[in-house]
Order: structure tokens, then C-alpha cells, then sequence
């Protein structure tokens, strides 16, 4: 059963009110605690491993599937293998989260591997939120790896977000691009007190015209630690872009290594990075229409991790 | 009501005053026009009035009240607002957002419409837009007017509001300054170098050099104005200036 802590969990990382629609998988400390299938997605459970088979008919047109992972015990270590079927020609959305609630001394600890393959000319958007809370000293680690293939003429489109919460983290993201395929990466990422995070998006543009753009924006605080890692591989001829952007404050150190690999006459690849404090004078224009310091400061965050 | 005793602002050890002991008294439902040279000091006084610079001497009053010590969100919050020269993007955060933080969260889609119609957008193509860097420097320069607009002042000072701005826009936008200025008891101070904005004003004030150098009606103004045309001060061996220089040299 799900209790009201299972449910704010929820809420927060997949948006759900109660039991979503569609289809859905939610598992709770470690077990399957609910399942739906429809018509024309089906999920079966693994029997080589610990993990689920999502499996997205050819065709299927705006579905969505939630497969939120919340964790409510101290000391837990959870690991899952997750490989996602997107079928030809469907438009799907897909929801994940985890939620991690440690009330104790433990850490409690879920890794997950995420696999997509999207096949021909399909259309995949793909939501990730990570959330931890609880009071106790136990750290919250989380650590994800997506590895996605991307079908001729497919498009993904991700959004990772992991806002405070977790301590301990390490996002792994690898992604080959096929003929013409498309996707777009959103990493949305706030650390505070003295997390760590270490984000690693390596992709492959192996298919003529395929093009990959990341927009990357931090925030770090107190005496947190970021560390990115991005690498554009063009092989052919092909488009990247990758933007990241981080706000660091207080003693937290950022650190960004950018790579772009050109292996192809016609890749072209780009990368933009830049580190600083908040501007002094956006916090200046927003004092003068009666915001305090930390308003102001607030503001230009939420809207800049918007 | 807003009162500048002895203001001098000096950066930097050694260096000349950027202001150098100005003192103005700014009375309530006036339109004032700051014009002068380039690096007169215009800015920075519209800083000193905001709390965004602290004047090395000097006192400022406030209806009577000192404000001097008195910080940028304090200022605000008495009604003092400040448009800046060169206002700032933000990433993330949308025209909609910026007016209704500027209308102390009171606008609604109505009024924000309406308040870009006073600075010339249409509302619906900009309400949603980014206040980023996709926005061209004359749409932000009217975007930040407006969130000016959407205060309650009772002190308005705006940074040469027509940089940048195309002659259409400006024209509307003259027209907004003249229709506050009749209908609200806000007092507006605008800094500028534009004929249409001096035609405003109730008082000029030429600044130069860190100083008030002249308070005057804009008639004097131009009358001043037309007869320094005869008598370029441009220094150079030019045919207006001719006679000047000779003196000079002489
Ligand atoms: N923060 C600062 N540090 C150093 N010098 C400054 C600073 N602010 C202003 N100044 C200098 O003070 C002088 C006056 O600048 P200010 O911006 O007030 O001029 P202005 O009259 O507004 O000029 P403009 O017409 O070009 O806008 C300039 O010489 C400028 O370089
Ligand atoms: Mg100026």
C-alpha cells in the first residue's frame, strides 16, 4: 500500500497526484508495488535480473508511462535494469523518478540503468526527476545511467532534473544518434550543503544528418561539488551543440570539462560553457523594485533552473 | 520632497570625483530632464538616488526623512524607482514574470497588456518571451520602461529612455511620459539628449563634469542651445569655431 509519504514522493517526482493513468510500474523499497499495462504498452519483469521490460507497440500515438522508484527505508541499496521498447513511428511520453525519503543513519542507495532503443522515425519524451528528503544522517546516492538508441529519423527529447535532495551522485548518459535522428538533452541541477554530483553526457552522432543539443544549467551552493563531463562524437555528417551554464555560490567548486570530437569533415560542433556568480546587476534591478538580496537571489534562480 | 545636499562619489583612491557637490531639490509632480556630456555624471547620479551607489559625501532626503544610509530594497519600497541605461537579461525568467515582480505581484494580464502597449509592443507576442538574450537591445529597453510603468512611484527616474529605440516606439513613448505626467503625482526625472523628451520637461538640468552646471526651462534651453550652435565648442579648426579658437590661441 501506498501511504501519504509514498504519495508526496510521488508527487514530487512524477507529478502524480495519486494512480496515474496509462501505463505505469511503481516500485517501492526494492518490490513491485503496482503495475498497468495497456493495450498497447506492455511491462513485464525481467527474469535474468532485477528490472522491467517496457514495451511500446509500433504506432503508438500520445501515451505516457510512469515508472516511479521511491524509496522510504534507511540502509536500502536497490538496483534496477530497465530497457524500454519505443516502437516505430510511436509518440510516447515517459515519466521517471526516484524519491528517496532516508529517515535513518544509513545511506540508502539506487542505481539504475535506463535503456531505450527508439526505433525508426519514432518520437520519445523522456522526464527524469531525482528527489531525496529525510531528516536522519544517512545519505541519499543515486546513481543513473540512460544509454539510448536512436533510430533514422527518431527524436528524444530528455529532461533530467535533480533539484537539492540528493547527496551523492553520479549521472551517466551515453546516446548514439542514427540517420538523421534528433535529441535534445535538458540537465536541470541544484547542490547544496556538501553534495556531490558528477554528470557525464557522452554523445554519438554516427548517422548523417543527426544533431544533439544540450542545454545544461547548475546551480551550486554552500560547499557542494559539481562536476560535468561532455563529449559530442561526430562521425558523420552532423550538427551538436552543447550549452552548460552554472551559477556556483558560497565555497561550492564546479568543475566542466568539455570535450568535442569531430571525426568527420562535415560535423560540425559547438560548445559553449561558462561559470560565474549571479550578475550583480540582475540582482540590483530586482532590489530596485523591492526584492531583499535573498528574493532577488531566489528569483533569478528559479527562473534560470526553470 | 527628494532633496540632494552636497553629493560627491568618488571610486577609487586618487581618482577625479565622478560627482563632485551636487545639490538639487526635486519637487513632487515635476518632470525633470538631465541632459549633458557623455560621462557628465548623469547615471550616476539616477545610482545615488536608487542606493545603488553610496555617495562618499553627502546627504539625501527624502520627504524629509534622511534615506542616505538607507539601501536599494528600502529606496523601492518608499517609491523610488530607477530605469536603468543598460538594464539587464535573465535567463529563464519571462516578460510576464519580470512585470509582475515589478507590480509587486499585482498586475494582471490586463494591465501587463497595457503596459506594454504604453512602451509600443504588442502584448501577445511578448508577454511569453524570455527576458534573455533573444530579445534585440530596443525591446529590452522598453520592456525595462515598462516594469518602471508598472510601479507605484512617487520618484521615477529613467536612463536615457530612448537608446535604441526606433522613431515609432519613441513617439509612442513620449506620448506615455506626457500622459503620466498629466494624469499621476509621480515625480519623473529622465535623463536624455532627445529634443522630443526636453520638450517634456518642466526644468533641465545640464549636467557636466561630476556638476550641476545649469538649471533652466527648456525655452532657455534651446535658446542657449541655438546661440552655442554659432559658437562651436568643438575645439577643432572648424568653420563654426573658428573665431573661438583663434581667441584661444590668442
Ligand atoms: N563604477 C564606476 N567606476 C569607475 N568609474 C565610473 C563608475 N561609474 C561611473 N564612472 C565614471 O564616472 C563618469 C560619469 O559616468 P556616468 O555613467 O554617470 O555618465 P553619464 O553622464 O551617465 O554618461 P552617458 O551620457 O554616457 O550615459 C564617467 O567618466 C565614468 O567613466
Ligand atoms: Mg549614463
Amino acid at each position: 500500500m501506498l501511504n501519504s509519504l509514498d504519495n508526496e514522493l510521488l508527487e514530487t517526482i512524477a507529478d502524480l497526484h495519486e494512480i496515474p493513468m496509462g501505463a505505469y510500474n511503481i516500485r517501492k523499497n526494492g518490490q513491485k508495488e503496482g503495475r498497468n499495462v495497456t493495450a498497447n504498452i506492455d511491462i513485464v519483469s525481467k527474469t535474468d535480473k532485477d528490472g522491467i521490460d517496457i514495451i511500446i507497440k509500433p504506432g503508438t500515438v500520445g501515451e505516457s508511462v510512469h515508472i516511479p522508484v521511491i524509496m522510504s527505508a534507511s540502509g536500502l541499496n536497490d538496483t534496477v535494469y530497465n530497457t524500454f521498447e519505443i516502437g516505430e513511428g510511436s509518440d510516447v511520453f515517459i515519466v521517471a523518478g526516484c524519491g528517496i525519503h532516508n529517515p535513518g543513519e544509513e545511506d540508502s542507495e539506487h542505481d539504475g540503468v535506463h535503456e531505450f532503443f527508439v526505433r525508426k522515425g519514432a518520437k520519445m519524451k523522456y522526464v527524469e526527476k531525482h528527489y531525496g528528503e529525510g531528516g536522519g544522517k544517512g545519505k541519499r546516492i543515486m546513481n543513473p545511467k540512460t544509454i539510448i538508441e536512436v533510430e533514422e529519423d527518431g527524436v528524444a527529447e530528455l529532461e533530467m532534473i535533480q533539484i537539492k535532495g540528493v547527496d551523492d551522485t553520479l549521472r551517466e548518459t551515453e546516446i548514439r544518434l542514427h540517420k538523421n535522428a534528433k535529441v535534445v538533452v535538458t540537465e536541470r541541477l541544484l547542490t547544496f550543503r556538501d553534495q556531490f554530483a558528477d554528470s557525464r553526457i557522452v554523445i554519438e552522432l554516427l548517422g548523417e544528418g543527426s544533431s544533439a543539443q544540450v542545454i545544461s544549467r547548475s546551480v551550486a551552493q554552500d560547499d557542494s561539488v559539481q562536476k560535468f563531463y561532455f563529449n559530442l562524437v561526430g562521425k558523420n555528417k552532423c550538427m551538436g551543440h552543447v550549452e552548460c551554464d552554472s551559477i556556483i555560490m558560497h565555497n561550492a567548486k564546479v568543475y566542466s570539462t568539455p570535450e568535442i570530437s569531430a571525426l568527420h569533415e562535415d560535423a560540425n560542433l559547438i560548445h559553449e560553457a561558462a561559470i560565474g556568480k549571479i550578475a550583480s546587476d540582475q540582482l540590483i534591478k530586482l532590489m530596485s523594485l523591492g526584492m531583499t538580496e535573498r528574493e532577488a537571489e531566489d528569483r533569478i534562480l528559479a527562473g534560470f533552473l526553470h | 520632497m527628494l532633496e540632494l545636499k552636497n553629493i560627491s562619489l568618488n571610486v577609487g583612491k586618487d581618482s577625479k570625483d565622478i560627482l563632485n557637490d551636487v545639490s538639487f531639490d526635486f519637487d513632487s509632480r515635476k518632470l525633470y530632464v538631465i541632459t549633458g556630456p557623455n560621462g557628465g555624471g548623469k547615471s550616476s547620479l539616477a545610482k545615488i538616488i536608487m542606493g545603488i551607489y553610496e555617495p562618499t559625501q553627502g546627504q539625501i532626503l527624502f520627504e524629509g526623512e534622511d534615506i542616505t544610509n538607507h539601501d536599494i530594497t528600502q529606496r523601492a519600497k518608499l517609491g523610488i524607482g530607477y530605469a536603468f541605461q543598460q538594464p539587464p537579461r535573465f535567463k529563464g525568467i519571462k516578460v510576464r514574470d519580470l512585470l509582475k515582480m515589478a507590480s509587486g505581484e499585482t498586475a494582471d494580464y490586463k494591465h501587463m497588456c497595457a503596459l506594454l502597449q504604453d512602451v509600443g509592443l504588442c502584448s501577445q507576442d511578448y508577454i511569453d518571451r524570455e527576458v534573455d538574450d533573444s530579445l534585440s537591445g530596443g525591446e529590452l529597453k522598453r520592456i525595462e520602461i515598462a516594469t518602471i510603468m508598472a510601479r507605484d512611484l512617487k520618484v521615477a527616474v529613467f536612463d536615457e529612455p530612448e537608446a535604441g529605440i526606433d522613431l515609432w516606439s519613441f513617439q509612442k513613448l513620449a506620448e506615455t511620459f506626457k500622459n503620466i505626467h498629466e494624469k499621476h503625482d509621480t515625480t519623473i526625472v529622465i535623463i536624455s539628449h532627445q529634443e522630443r523628451i526636453l520638450n517634456l520637461a518642466d526644468e533641465v538640468i545640464v549636467m557636466a563634469d561630476g556638476k550641476v552646471k545649469e538649471v533652466t526651462s527648456k525655452e532657455n534651453f534651446f535658446a542657449d542651445l541655438e546661440r552655442e550652435e554659432l559658437d562651436c565648442m568643438c575645439g577643432l579648426d572648424c568653420s563654426k569655431g573658428v573665431d573661438k579658437n583663434v581667441e584661444l590661441i590668442g
